[in-house]
């Protein structure tokens, strides 16, 4: 469903160049959900927004449902991918009303019926119809992230792009969002490639995983591996470590903090 | 309807527009202005501004309900220069003319150069702006240079050239005034665009395939005209002053209309002897601008405490 | 003398009046600090910040904060106003805030920050306070004190920034330290260094030290105990090592609703919120042990 063969975006000419994200290759089977693990700076999110197509001038192939993906995304291919952000604050238009904000999608593609449509993406997040009139500003951080899923959902996508989706909320809020994408994911047979730097959000929701540090993937290693602690490259166990809570002995104080 | 009862209906009202669960698009609207009111009803130097703006806007509609037409033309030359009086509450000008005529028809001059030019500035700046700021490469650089050679005319100046040249009248004065001022709000609109472009809802509208047009005109629009709005508003003032200018130099408005610029011109003359003739519709002007500024004032107080 | 209490916080209230009637951010709360490292927990509008501002005199108007015992050490901090506030800000008790990018000025030199800091709390010298900055900066774990003394806030990374916050916290010696969020917007790896310098400080200072996080997992690792916040009231105090072992259903709920790594659930149970647990706990009397 996803293919990403060689896939290299960088900022910046010259000695000024900053490969944020290099020869980055994976593939995602239909209905597979698969997490991009990293610090910041790790390209994760410049990759996610490759597959987006957020980064026109991304090298390398990527292929989609089959298509290869070129320097401009027709209306039909947008359809077929949409993304969820990670601040449920700033991916909203704060002066819009929900019903406003469900309502665009089903104009730009014309699907008409857009009564029907915004109260069925609704009820499908479970948010009620007394949300649906409010503004962002009326709902709380996990209500928000829940209109940000309908809005995706709403097309119909066949591809489902996570960024962080839950690292702005509190833990029982992410509870139930993760809860609700597994849902999702079952009821419409969703491919999903989602990035966080949280391990234990990543193994609960995704089967594959790549770890990825300073622009490079590093492994690919499964949830399975990563509960076992059976993974090979150093930085995944340092970062599986560090997962586990504060351990004094363990940090090395002096190291540089990387930039 | 009895006091009891026409309360309990405010009450009603007032619940329904501040109704947390809103049930149509018109009801979240309206709330979202009811809240902004009772924001702005706070401010007493805002609301006092807005009582001034209102009570021009009035005095505009309803002149020839509070003063007579033809007195404001009518030339008495027998009374010539008269103070105060209960014939003519603010005296006569030096053509005999009623000034308390004069000011209230004047009114509508002004206020209709305000409307006019805020018609003219706030499509200019943003449609100059908006792409410059989205788009951003070469169509900022061509856009906002245009701009830069238009603000690098001082305003007056600038508005007297074209006012000489395309002929005195409130016409030309009202071109002449929009053309020195739409700058600022072409690099309003970049800017706040700038600050919004790469905001996710942004990218969230690009991904669900907007159209950049689409995104220009629901998206950011919105977003941008409260500081224009509130930008235009403080700004009446000097616009305001602008058109009096031209008037007082003979370049606005032509005799016989009653602009208050030009009165305050034919009244210099006189200003020692018989000073009403000039500081009456001076005192209009300071009035009116002093009542944009402090709404101006105002509604960036509502906006500010909005945002923070 | 080592055995009196740090602080002493017995029924701290915050109110913030509004339109809609008063809105009780912090509802009695009490707890004594001794030289520990006290971790305060609970989800956001919990009350744990404005609990940690309270202390340090930092609740902006129109907040209300009242208490029955509110002391660090023998200085009574109700009676403070502002300006005493100030002085024992730094001095006597510090603050580490999420963001240093905030909390840095961005025009001067992060090294002269410092200095002015010494020199504000202890009147020295240009030089001597230059050389406390040093020190400081070396204590922290920076490699190369001097070149970082010339940088700008801008010039260095987040778990730099964040060292460099607690060496300009730290200089003048206060006796606690008040971490809100440090570490949330940097990467666990540097997460656990600052942690680290943090620990370090506070252990060879012998200060006292509350951290402030919604961090479950990072709060019973690094702290001696932890207070549950819900809605603002302590739901829960024990042990960190404890924690697992929690009573609260808030508490228990909570770390059922974290994934795990070594647990896979295909579903995770989500916190089922009791209006019970909003109902005012009993405040503490002079009965009460």
């Amino acid at each position: 469903m996803i293919t990403l063969e060689n896939v290299s975006v960088a900022y910046g000419t010259g000695a000024r160049r900053v490969l944020a994200a290099s020869d980055v290759s994976l593939h995602v089977t239909p209905g597979e959900a698969f997490g991009l693990v990293g610090e910041s700076g790790s390209g994760k999110s410049t990759v996610l927004r490759a597959v987006a197509g957020l980064i026109a001038h991304a090298e390398g192939r990527i292929v989609l449902a089959g298509q290869e993906m070129g320097r401009r995304r027709s209306t039909a291919t947008r359809k077929m991918v949409q993304m969820v952000f990670q601040d449920p604050y700033g991916s909203l238009h704060p002066n819009q009303t929900v019903d406003q904000i469900l309502s665009m999608p089903v104009a730009i593609h014309r699907l008409g019926d857009a009564d029907r449509r915004v109260a069925t993406a609704l009820r499908e997040v479970g948010l009620g119809r007394e949300h649906r009139f409010r503004y962002p500003h009326q709902l709380s951080g996990g209500q928000r992230q829940r209109v940000a899923i309908a809005r995706a959902l709403i097309l119909q996508p066949r591809i489902l792009l996570l960024d962080e989706p839950t690292s702005a909320l509190d833990v029982s809020v992410q509870a139930e969002i993760l809860n609700l994408l597994t849902r999702l994911r079952r009821d419409h047979g969703l491919t999903m490639l989602m990035v966080s730097h949280d391990l234990a959000v990543i193994a609960h929701l995704c089967e594959r995983i790549g770890v990825m540090s300073r622009g490079e993937l590093l492994e690919l290693t499964t949830a399975d591996a990563l509960a076992s602690g059976t993974v090979t490259h150093p930085y995944t166990k340092q970062l599986l470590r560090s997962n586990q809570g504060f351990d004094p002995s363990s940090v090395d104080i002096d190291a540089t903090p990387a930039a | 309807m009895s006091d009891v009862t026409l309360r309990a209906d405010l009450g009603h009202w007032r619940g329904w527009l501040l109704d947390q669960a809103p049930g149509s698009r018109w009801q979240a609207r309206l709330g979202r202005w009811y809240r902004a009111w009772l924001g702005f009803r706070r401010n007493g130097l805002a609301m006092t501004g807005f009582g001034v703006v209102l009570l021009l806007v009035g005095i505009a509609i309803f002149a020839p309900l509070i003063a007579d037409r033809e007195a404001a033309t009518l030339q008495v030359l027998t009374q010539r220069l008269e103070p105060a009086s209960w014939q003519h509450w603010f005296g006569t000008d030096e053509l005999g003319r009623d000034i308390y005529a004069r000011v209230v028809f004047g009114s509508r001059i002004t206020l209709t150069i305000v409307a006019l030019v805020s018609a003219i500035v706030v499509p200019v700046g943003l449609g100059i702006g908006l792409p410059a700021g989205y788009f951003g490469g070469m169509v900022d650089a061509v856009l906002m240079r245009i701009t830069d050679i238009f603000l690098a005319f001082p305003r007056l100046v600038l508005a007297l050239a074209f006012a000489a040249a395309l002929g005195p009248g409130i016409e030309n004065a009202v071109i002449a005034i929009a053309l020195t001022t739409w700058p600022p709000y072409a690099r309003l609109a970049r800017a706040e665009t700038l600050t919004r472009r790469r905001a996710e809802f942004i990218e969230a509208a690009e991904l669900q395939g907007a159209s950049h047009l689409r995104i220009l005109l629901t998206q950011i629009v919105p977003l941008c005209l409260p500081s224009v709005i509130i930008r235009l508003t403080l700004d009446m003032a000097g616009i305001i002053l602008t058109a009096a200018g031209l008037g007082f130099l003979g370049l606005g408005a032509q005799p016989p209309a009653p602009e208050w610029g030009a009165m305050v011109s034919s009244g210099r003359q006189v200003l020692l002897d018989q000073w009403w003739v000039a500081t009456i519709p001076g005192m209009a002007i300071f009035i009116t601008s002093v009542g944009f500024n402090l709404l101006g004032d105002g509604l960036r107080d509502v906006s500010d405490s909005r945002a923070g | 003398m080592s055995d009196a209490p740090l602080l002493t916080v017995r029924n701290l209230r915050v109110v913030y009046p509004s339109d809609e009637g008063d809105f009780r951010a912090v509802r009695n709360v009490s707890f004594t600090l001794g030289r520990e490292r006290l971790g305060i927990v609970g989800e956001s509008g919990s009350g744990k910040s404005t609990t940690g501002r309270a202390i340090m005199g930092l609740v902006p108007e129109p907040g209300r904060v009242e208490a029955d015992l509110l002391r660090l050490g023998d200085t009574d901090l109700r009676t403070l106003n502002e300006r005493g506030f100030r002085k024992l800000r730094g001095k006597r008790i510090a603050m580490v805030l999420q963001d240093p990018k905030y909390s840095l000025d961005p025009v001067m030199t992060v090294g002269r920050q410092i200095a002015e800091t010494h020199r504000h709390h202890f009147r020295s010298s240009a030089k001597q306070a230059r050389a406390a900055a040093l020190e400081m900066l070396e204590a922290v774990h920076i490699r190369d004190p001097e070149r970082v003394y010339t940088q700008y806030p801008h010039q260095v990374s987040g778990g730099m920034g964040q060292r460099i916050m607690i060496a300009m916290m730290l200089i003048a010696g206060p006796d606690l330290l008040i971490a809100d969020e440090p570490t949330s917007a940097l990467d666990v790896t540097v997460q656990h260094q600052v942690l680290a310098i943090m620990d370090e400080q506070v252990r060879k200072r012998g200060m006292g030290l509350i951290l402030i996080s919604h961090n479950l997992h990072l709060v019973s690792s690094f702290c001696d105990r932890v207070l549950v916040m819900y809605a603002g009231q302590i739901v829960e105090s024990c042990k960190a090592a404890h924690l697992s072992e929690a009573q609260h259903p808030y508490t228990r709920g909570l770390l059922a609703a974290l994934p795990e790594l070594g647990h896979r659930r295909l579903v995770l149970p989500q916190l089922q919120r009791d209006p019970a647990w909003l109902e005012d706990v009993a405040p503490l009397t002079d009965a009460t042990p």
